[in-house]
């Protein structure tokens, strides 16, 4: 005898369930399919060609009036359910009617989430999921700005969409990279360039904090950092909720979504639910192929056969706007699990698997797919890669054969190979420049220009110096930074400047890093880089900083911290010496000691008294001192012509304005500074990275001094008449060495690696240098002269504190 | 039985950090690394007992702020050539939040 069901919503799922319901058994139900929606079941997925014009609605309808007609499916498209009487059975429609059924389907979907920010509700601001969101989209162009917050999968579709229509579109994204469910960082990273390439801006990390209107339309979309993004349409694509309402306000179980079990019934044993809506073993679904898994279980349960949903390893091959990227399994970091990384800069292609036990448990990959499918396989099949461990990262083509030598290669290369792209040197000219006499590296560079730009090749010349030279060549001894990369620090501060590299995630993959996020080594250092080249455009990173940058003291070897105030030049006063001595009791500091930078620390502190500490220091108008810092430290200074018979000039002054002028930047090691009032140099002077002795006619200057684990004396930089050239001078040379020095590198080793003459062309000699270089490092006091005391008490003090205290918790 | 205790929200640990946790017998690290996985370790290395939530995290590990031991998250073994091994607990996240395993920290606490 015929039943009657009732599907609740025209899905992608319940469609696919009422095909197989009447291409099996057509006379097994009489279906009468409800849908909010005034239109049947059409290819949701096939949204975004339909938004970019590569495809009409028409051709993305799945059943039109004709296939509900032929396979006599009742449609009421348009039309809503009020209520269920599960105990009569029965229906209640939006217009009053009753209707019974003896199977009920729910295929409700899911809602797109709208985040409740002040104004979400002004016209113009819409979601992405029906077909009248595309439309919308669709009527932007040349001449519209776009925002669209969210930078997963559905967000860049919009985006590209519309940027295609030529609107000029922006996507505002919450983390710190895009699709981050679906991609790990250096992915992200490419994926952001390819869209940046097609002149959509991209800004992540980004909070939105309200969308401003005006006469009831929206006008821009505010960011939390102040910043305003003009737009004429606001697209929220920040996910999806399963509609759970009906099935919640009539007493079914509901969680995330509606409960099922593995026949797709829910807590209802007359009641299904399939799609988008449903919760099964606490998984929610999204992608398309377990949607058709679930619709085929439920059209069996509805006809009595056995069947089970399992849930299955998926994929995602996905092609945004033309960039290749495929993400499989679990590609998280966890127990026993290690990453194998390959990136191919020049073809911007990355590559990340993750192996457990010998089987690959995960797989992201950017720029070249082709392969994908076989690393699938190996995924969803558990196959045991042992043997092919080597190589599998490579591909397919490359399984089974001998492994590669690279000297093979490169010898097999003919002469006009091209070795250096950025200076299109071919591999002859190498071996000529070789043959004439150039037997290292560096002479190769200086003959031919090879690896002398971006350095990326620097590996393979050197291979063609293996090859040519046979044993006679020893590999030159430049130490790579850590053993996340090949490249010296040289090279990668080379390869930020002239590639442009503002994010860790880009050095990264330019730089074919070989560790998924670096080392201890390697970041701290990469950081440094950044921030010194590109002050504007990078964020510091707190979480690659060494523990006394991160929490602004210095750790002991207790785990305690010290604190150290700023003196400016060595002076202080009562009212800063009682706020130590406060703090010193309040906080019960057990070591004050004077230091040898003309200052006070305080020893032993507990790191969760840091905040409280400081803000009563900041009370009494002290900042940090940087004592913990790669960068200024003090300018020592004795008391100069204010109160000694013998001073020459105002060295105390000097030193105070030179202290305020460069404290709180970063370099590459720590800087010390002392100005001597005449030349006895009581300020010891001649020992700093930077000392001044005064003279009666100016100032002597010098740089590179040191009395660390080196002494060094300063050697003579320059002398100058003048208070404001002596700032100058010792300005400039800070920026420079900041822009050049490898990281820990003390003034003295850069000194020593470029020569003195090479500083002094620069900054004695050529006036313009020394005035774009002091430029350079305004711009970046710009940004970094500020109290991190002060910031951290008011911002970040809770972080100070423990996570959770447990000490409370009964033992038993 | 295990028993998980609610500690508090992910995002109160920054990706490629660590914050500590008080229990009677000292402090326990809970680290973040930057896919989320979330590790607890006794905050204890087992080199000159250098606060490890301290320290950098990078992959999988942590380095030791005081001598740069490098310390794996999963295991607790010291990696490289130096030896020795810090006691974990079970972690985990659920729903934005991170939690604990109260059996073992009390185990922990009676040892």
């Amino acid at each position: 005898m015929t039943q009657k069901l009732i599907v609740i919503g025209a899905g992608m799922a319940s469609g696919r369930m009422i095909e197989h319901l009447v291409e099996t058994t057509p006379d097994a139900y009489d279906i009468t399919l409800f849908n909010a929606e005034p239109r049947g079941n059409y290819n949701r997925i096939m949204l975004s060609p339909v938004l970019s014009g590569e495809k009409t609605y028409e051709e993305i309808v799945t059943h039109d009036d004709a296939w509900y007609a032929a396979n006599g499916v009742t449609c009421r498209f348009g039309e809503r359910i009020d209520h269920i009487d599960r105990t009569a059975k029965t229906v209640t429609a939006a217009n009053g009617d009753v209707l019974p059924y003896d199977k009920l389907v729910f295929g409700t979907g899911s809602n797109p989430f709208i985040i409740p920010l002040p104004g979400h509700d002004l016209e113009g601001v819409i979601a992405y999921r029906d077909l009248e969101d595309t439309q919308r989209m669709m009527s932007m162009s040349t001449g519209n700005k776009v925002v669209v917050i969210g930078g997963g999968l559905l967000g860049l579709e919009a985006a590209a969409g519309m940027a295609a229509r030529g609107a000029d579109v922006t996507v505002v994204h919450i983390m710190g990279h895009l699709m981050e469910r679906q991609l790990d960082e250096a992915a992200g990273y490419l994926l952001r360039k390819a869209l940046v390439d097609k002149g959509i801006t991209v800004r992540c990390s980004a909070n939105s904090k309200e969308i401003l209107g005006e006469n009831g339309h929206v006008r821009a979309l505010l960011l939390d950092d102040g910043t305003e993004l003009p737009c004429d349409l606001l697209v929220m694509a920040v996910g999806i909720r399963p509609n759970t309402k009906l099935a919640a306000d009539n007493g079914l179980a509901v969680g995330r979504g509606i409960h099922v079990d593995d026949q797709m019934v829910t807590s209802d044993e007359n009641i299904l639910a399939v799609g988008e809506c449903v919760e099964h073993n606490g998984a929610i679904f999204g992608l398309v192929a377990p949607l058709y898994d679930q619709a085929k279980v439920a059209a069996a349960t509805l006809l009595n056969e056995a069947a089970a949903f399992e849930q299955k390893e998926l994929s995602t091959k996905l092609k945004v706007t033309g960039c290749d990227l495929f993400s499989a399994g679990d590609f998280a970091e966890g127990e026993g699990r290690e990453d194998i990384v390959f990136r191919d800069p020049g073809r911007g292609v990355y590559r990340r698997l993750v192996v457990e036990d010998n089987r690959i448990v995960g797989a992201v990959m950017y720029g070249d797919t082709a392969d994908s499918n076989w690393f699938f396989g190996l995924i969803r099949d558990k196959t045991d890669i042992a043997e092919m461990r080597e190589t599998v990262i490579f591909g397919p083509a490359y399984q089974g054969g001998a492994p590669l030598d690279p000297l093979a290669a490169v010898a097999a290369l003919p002469p006009e190979a091209e070795i250096c792209g950025c200076n299109g040197i071919c591999k002859g000219k190498i071996v000529e420049a070789i043959e004439g006499g150039a037997t290292d590296l560096g002479a190769v560079r200086a003959v031919t220009k090879a690896s002398n730009s971006c350095g990326t090749c620097t590996g393979l010349v050197e291979q063609v110096l293996a090859v040519t030279l046979g044993d006679d060549f020893v590999l030159p001894t430049a130490q790579p930074i850590c053993g996340c990369t090949d490249l010296t620090h040289e090279d990668v501060r080379r390869m930020i400047k002239s590639q442009e590299l503002k994010s860790m995630a880009a050095v990264w993959q330019e730089c074919a890093w070989k560790t998924v996020d670096g080392c201890h080594v390697c970041r701290p250092a990469l950081n440094f880089y950044l921030l010194a080249d590109w002050p504007v455009e990078y964020k510091d990173d707190p979480q690659s900083r060494f523990i006394n940058e991160r929490k602004h003291a210095n750790i002991q070897k207790d785990g305690t911290f010290s604190v150290v105030p700023r003196m400016w030049g060595g002076i202080t006063n009562a009212r800063e010496l009682r706020a130590i001595a406060d703090a010193a009791d309040k906080y019960n500091v057990p070591t004050v000691k004077v230091t040898g930078g003309q200052r006070i620390d305080l020893l032993g502190v507990r790191g969760e008294d840091l905040p409280a500490m400081w803000a009563d220091l900041n009370a009494a108008g002290m900042v940090s001192g940087h004592a913990y810092s790669k960068g200024l430290r003090t300018v020592k200074t004795c008391v100069g012509t204010d109160h000694c018979r013998f001073g020459t000039q105002d060295s105390t002054g000097l030193g105070i304005k030179l202290e305020k002028a460069l404290w709180g930047s970063w370099t590459p090691h720590k800087v010390k500074m002392g100005v001597s009032g005449c030349p006895r140099n009581c300020a010891e002077a001649t020992c700093k990275d930077v000392g001044i002795v005064c003279v009666d006619s100016g100032y002597q200057i010098g740089v590179g001094g040191a009395a660390g684990m080196d002494l060094k004396e300063i050697e003579p930089l320059a002398q100058v008449a003048t208070e404001e050239e002596a700032m100058a001078l010792t300005i400039a040379f800070v920026q420079l060495y900041r822009e050049n020095a490898k990281y820990l590198d003390r003034p003295y080793k850069f000194i020593a690696k470029v020569g003195l003459d090479w500083i002094k062309e620069r900054i004695v000699d050529d006036l313009s240098e020394r005035a774009a270089l002091v430029e350079r490092f305004g711009l970046s006091q710009s940004v970094y002269q500020k109290d991190p005391w002060a910031e951290h008490a008011q911002t970040k003090a809770e972080t100070y504190q423990p996570l959770a205290n447990l000490t409370m918790e009964a033992a038993e | 039985m295990s028993d998980w205790i609610d500690i508090a929200p992910l995002d109160d640990v920054p990706q490629r950090g660590a914050r500590v946790v008080k229990t009677r017998a000292g402090c326990v690290a809970v680290f973040r690394t930057a896919d989320d996985k979330v590790f607890a370790l006794d905050n204890t290395c087992p080199h000159k007992k250098g606060p490890l939530a301290e320290g950098i995290v990078h992959g999988a590990a942590v380095t030791c702020p005081l001598h740069n031991w490098v310390i794996s998250l999963e295991t607790g073994l010291v990696q490289g050539p130096d030896e020795g091994q810090v006691t974990t607990y079970p972690a985990r996240v659920e729903n934005g939040r991170i939690l604990l395993d109260g059996a073992f920290l009390r185990a922990r606490s009676a040892a």
